[in-house]
């Protein structure tokens, strides 16, 4: 895996152009910086400054290349390539309270935004005023939307929200798209409409994300739970509760394997079992580096005992590649059937990249099924 | 200026009572849970089967419940299990808990630290070490995140 320290402050979030060549993150203030891939470094070619307020999220269409960002000043700007710059179009998102997320969805002809209004803004382009329009999803939610992800048929939502709960919605806009087919989360889908709502999670959701075929859904709460449900007739839920801090990310690799990253710093496999719909750790992703182990001297015992009240060698330095919180993971290479690479940035304003197959050998006992 | 600003009664306003977007908890029907029995934990620790007793106070959490009186019992009848255990027993007592188990003993310990007594914390922090190396720091975080508490 390979580890670049960008900046000193957190960064905010971040999203990939789609050969990965460049990358857009928010240097936690009101601009976006985009840095291009040159070799082994990275060099900054563009500053995207429109918004007022801190910059929460950023996505990147692949097909279109077009980057939407939102921010706590309640706007969302929709950026396309003029010839070397970015241009920014206002989207009016009618909310009141600041956006916390964006997702482009997979056809890429809407975007989904969630705010601290309690609301989703549904916005897609309107032709004839040639202009972004939204429509809210209100109903049920009753607290912050912190994170989305859409279906591949374009149409369901899943938004994980600070009420505790993870919803699937429909986000069907009639001006834009077909009906959708029948999926396994229900047949009927009016805009606004629940298709799932989950139960027993008892922390605010901070990750949610669909797997590659769109029948389940993962995500991962502050109750250091991370929880599957498969679609069906009746949806089946399995969660697992972990021993470690919560989780803030979460992605599938592959339609059984996932892998969340959150405020222990270093990201984890989690494996699904269908057959018995119980979810289970895979094991931690990190390989840390050999640190050599010297021996302790009675004096530094006698020390330790009097400063710590333990006899532990064990240093209070992180041995994980990240040296603060993972706040994003995103996909890189292979998609979410089959991930080859993906790449987490933190609070350390640090990003790595992993490579699946690396740590598939470098841990013997990690199967990724 | 001067007239209104010598009583600061208002600063005592619940505002968030007025609030019309308050986020309110589903009520979840509580009002059946009675928590751990007392008799039977109290013949299983008599007889000396501490395990047991254990396992019995660990069952049937008043954790739906809005009677602090409920509560405050079985919190005083899991203290009482706990301070029965000899040092060395307690860390097999602690694995022989569940994933579930953990969780609510440590629940149950946060609660006792609220109200020290004697010897109590002393007694606790003991548990605590156990339940930690058993639970790991998810289970602290259950603790503070759960909004229905024990």
């Amino acid at each position: 895996m390979s580890y670049h320290s960008f900046l000193l402050e957190p960064i905010s979030c971040h999203a990939w152009n789609k050969d990965r060549t460049q990358i857009a993150l928010c240097p936690n203030n009101h601009e976006v910086h985009i840095y291009k891939k040159d070799g082994s470094n990275w060099n900054k070619i563009h500053v995207l400054k429109e918004h007022n307020g801190q910059v929460t999220g950023i996505d990147w269409a692949p097909e279109s290349n077009r980057i939407v960002t939102c921010g706590t000043d309640r706007n969302a700007y929709v950026w396309t390539l003029k010839g070397d710059a970015w241009k920014p179009t206002l989207v009016i998102l009618r909310i009141n309270r600041a956006a916390r997320c964006v997702k482009w969805s997979p056809k890429e002809n809407k975007f989904a935004v969630g705010s601290g209004s309690r609301l989703i803004s549904v916005c897609y382009f309107e032709q004839d005023n040639d202009w972004w329009v939204c429509k809210h999803i209100k109903k049920p939610i009753r607290s912050t939307i912190l994170c989305l992800d859409w279906h591949p048929n374009n149409v369901l939502l899943a938004a994980g929200s600070c009420d505790f709960k993870c919803r699937i919605f429909s986000a069907y806009i009639k001006e834009v798209e077909e009906k959708p087919a029948p999926t396994a989360w229900g047949s009927k889908m009016p805009f606004g409409e629940v298709m799932f709502e989950s139960t027993g999670t008892a922390g605010w959701v901070h990750g949610v994300c669909f797997s590659d075929s769109g029948n389940r859904v993962a995500w991962a709460s502050h109750d250091s739970t991370v929880a599957v449900a498969e679609g069906g007739k009746t949806a089946v839920c399995a969660s697992l509760t972990s021993e470690t801090l919560p989780l803030l990310c979460v992605t599938f690799i592959t339609e059984n394997s996932l892998v969340a990253a959150g405020h222990d710093c270093y990201p984890v496999l989690f494996v699904y079992d269908s057959n018995k719909a119980a979810l289970s750790f895979g094991g931690k992703l990190d390989i840390p580096k050999q640190s050599a182990q010297k021996g302790m001297s009675a004096r530094e015992r006698f020390q330790n005992l009097d400063k710590k009240a333990t006899t532990d060698s064990k240093e209070a330095v992180l041995e994980s590649v990240h040296k603060n919180s993972i706040s994003q993971l995103s996909i890189l290479n292979g998609g979410k059937a089959q991930c080859a690479k993906f790449c987490t940035t933190g609070m350390d304003g640090g990003m790595t990249i992993w490579d699946v197959k690396t740590l598939e050998s470098a841990m013997k006992d990690l199967k990724i099924v | 200026m001067s007239k209104n600003t010598v009583s600061d009664r208002f600063r005592k306003v619940d505002v968030d009572e007025y609030d019309e977007n308050k986020f309110v908890d589903e009520e979840d029907g509580g009002e059946n849970q009675l928590g751990p029995d007392e008799a039977e934990v109290d013949s299983l620790i008599r007889s000396g089967n501490l395990m047991g007793a254990l396992q019995a106070v660990l069952k049937n959490p008043p954790i739906n419940t809005k009677n602090q009186n409920v509560k405050e019992r079985a919190e005083g009848l899991v203290l009482k299990v706990l301070s029965s255990f000899k040092t060395s027993d307690i860390e097999k007592a602690v694995q022989s808990l569940d994933k579930t188990g953990v969780d609510l003993l440590m629940k149950y310990i946060y609660r006792g630290f609220e109200k020290p007594s004697d010897n109590s914390s002393a007694i606790l922090l003991q548990w605590h070490e156990k339940a930690l190396s058993a639970g790991g720091v998810g289970s602290i975080v259950r603790v503070l995140t759960a909004r229905k508490t024990v």
